[in-house]
């Protein structure tokens, strides 16, 4: 089994998922469990604007994609690209349909606003590494825009979150392969996490069931 | 902890079940008779012949709500089950581990341990309520026997042994059980399990309250992502959830029996609630079931301290907890599983 044959790609919107609790995105990606809860949902409604596969924009010097289906056979990882500007830029590359030359700008839709970790920013860069694989481009740069504040923050496609995307990957294939859900530590994180009614992390640090039954029996 | 939701029984026997948007619509004579959104239910039991529509089955089957279809009297006839929830992994670990009689009876014997143990309690809170009622001696003594069973089912490692110590335990409990029917004596009594039929009132109710416990039961297995079908104390028969019948039996005299019980104490239930047919069987009127199934679903919203989590959850949520539990051990979570220890 390999990494990557598509066959055992794994979902590139997991990354998040991966950097916010191993175990969560265990749970979803591995286990296939899932609960929606109020952050959830906001999250679909956001994507319901970007989720339009069939409409093209096109402006004077760009055209815009939205719903663009990606992958990269390097991270063995498939998933969507909310919205890709594609800038006309003479050092771009050809894009079927069009005469001229593109670079791809991947934009990701996200609910609140600028977070303090690097998981947004690490899943831009992994669509990033996609575009340019598919398209033989080269991707600067890319848009996280936040619902809250209303505004797009400018990412640049730096070498070390690249290197980041490449280890995380590596990682959660190493535990898909095993189909092991890690024990991770619980914190104040699980507060929002939307798994936690199947996750239990109270279990976490429980006794173990063995004394459970016997200090039971023994009442 | 997952909330509990509404569970809609559908007693009439000629209506019929379609979808309206997000709703469930009931129709009787093509007329609509009621109309309920689905986000707040969590489980829909019809007891009739009408049915409900392919769209509505597979609404429910998306939404995780379990649709039970069970005939007038009660009795189970089908349940749609959507796609399997969960991890395929869970699902070998779960038949791997049921293929091996030994590891099969490490889990079997926490099923035994709970209900041994429930039972126990539920006698040693009889003689503290109606000392003066019963016979405390004859209780005090079942109580040590299955406190000594508890022990020896505790470490055992073969399950046929393991069903030897809990077929003692079962007679014991039911030598006594009928003493803890406090009223209405000449109507209800206990004497012997009888299933198909029912020959008694007690017996015809329990037999409805475990066809209903044990449809939540499975229900909660497969949200979880276990196979309701295979079991590890029960084995494998065609068309019988065994696993939810082993988590079940934690749950028998602690959660259904003490139910029964309290319907006949409180004299919610009365004689004119059953019928007997000319072979001896007993059936619940219409009446009788609607009421019945009222009660269950208060007793569902009643709120305890889950015994191992911790946490305070509703009765409902119970085979919900325990399948939870299970499939964390079965997934290498916990060191055992842990059964639900009433007190």
């Amino acid at each position: 089994m390999t990494a990557n044959s598509e066959e055992n790609f794994l979902l590139l919107s997991g990354i998040q998922h991966f950097l916010f609790c191993k175990r969560q995105w265990a749970l979803i990606h591995i286990e296939q469990q899932w609960e929606e809860n109020v952050r959830t949902i906001e999250g679909q409604h956001i994507h319901q604007k970007a989720d339009q596969p069939f409409i093209k924009e096109t402006r004077t010097d760009k055209f815009i994609v939205r719903a663009l289906p990606i992958k990269s056979k390097e991270l063995g990882a498939t998933g969507v690209c909310d919205v890709v500007e594609f800038k006309e830029d003479h050092n771009g590359v050809s894009i079927k349909g069009s005469s001229k030359k593109y670079i791809p700008v991947p934009i990701e839709y996200k609910r609140g606003k600028p977070k303090s970790d690097e998981s947004d920013i690490l899943q831009l860069v992994a669509q990033a590494i996609c575009l340019e694989e598919m398209l033989l481009c080269e991707v600067r740069l890319g848009h996280i825009f936040y619902d809250q504040i209303k505004r797009r923050i400018e990412v640049p496609v730096n070498y070390s979150d690249r290197q980041k995307v490449r280890e995380v990957f590596k990682e959660m294939h190493h535990y898909f392969y095993k189909r092991h859900t890690p024990r991770v530590k619980t914190g104040a994180f699980c507060k929002s996490c939307s798994l936690q009614n199947l996750c239990l992390p109270e279990l976490m640090g429980k006794q173990a069931v063995s004394t459970y039954i016997e200090r039971k029996i023994s009442e | 902890m997952k909330k509990l939701l509404n569970t809609l029984f559908v007693t009439s026997p000629d209506v019929y079940l379609t979808l309206n948007g997000e709703n469930i619509v009931v129709m009787k004579e093509k007329e609509r008779i009621g109309r309920i959104p689905l986000h707040n239910l969590e489980a829909v039991y019809t007891f009739g012949y009408s049915g409900a529509s392919p769209s509505l089955m597979g609404a429910c089957a998306e939404r995780s709500i379990s649709l039970v279809f069970l005939t007038r009297n009660g009795r189970f006839l089908a349940r749609v089950i959507g796609k399997s929830r969960g991890n395929v992994t869970l699902r070998k670990n779960q038949y791997r581990i049921s293929e091996d009689e030994n590891k099969s009876a490490e889990i079997a014997r926490n099923f035994i341990v709970g209900k041994i143990y429930n039972n126990k309690w539920m006698l040693e809170r009889a003689t503290r309520d109606y000392p003066l009622r019963i016979d405390v001696q004859k209780f005090k003594d079942t109580s040590c026997h299955l406190s000594e069973l508890l022990i020896q089912v505790r470490h055992t490692a073969k399950l046929d042994l393991l069903r030897g110590y809990e077929g003692q335990a079962a007679i014991s409990y039911n030598e006594v059980f009928d003493q803890i029917i406090l009223q209405q004596k000449e109507d209800f009594y206990f004497h012997r399990r009888s299933r198909r039929p029912p020959l008694d009132r007690v017996n015809a109710m329990l037999s409805f309250v475990y066809t209903l416990l044990s449809n939540d039961v499975a229900a909660s297995l497969e949200s979880v992502g276990l196979d309701a079908y295979v079991g590890f104390l029960h084995r494998d028969r065609p068309g019988r959830a065994s696993l939810a019948l082993d988590v079940m039996e934690e749950l028998r005299g602690v959660y259904a029996d003490r139910f029964v019980i309290s319907l006949v104490n409180k004299k919610v239930v009365n004689k004119d609630d059953f019928f007997t047919k000319e072979s001896g069987a007993v059936l619940m009127t219409d009446e009788a079931r609607k009421k019945f199934l009222k009660h269950w679903q208060d007793r569902k919203q009643e709120k305890i301290k889950h015994p191992y989590i911790g946490e305070k959850i509703s009765w409902g949520l119970v085979p919900y907890a325990q399948s939870m539990l299970l499939a964390r051990y079965l997934r290498g979570d916990l060191d055992e599983y842990p059964p639900f220890l009433w007190k």
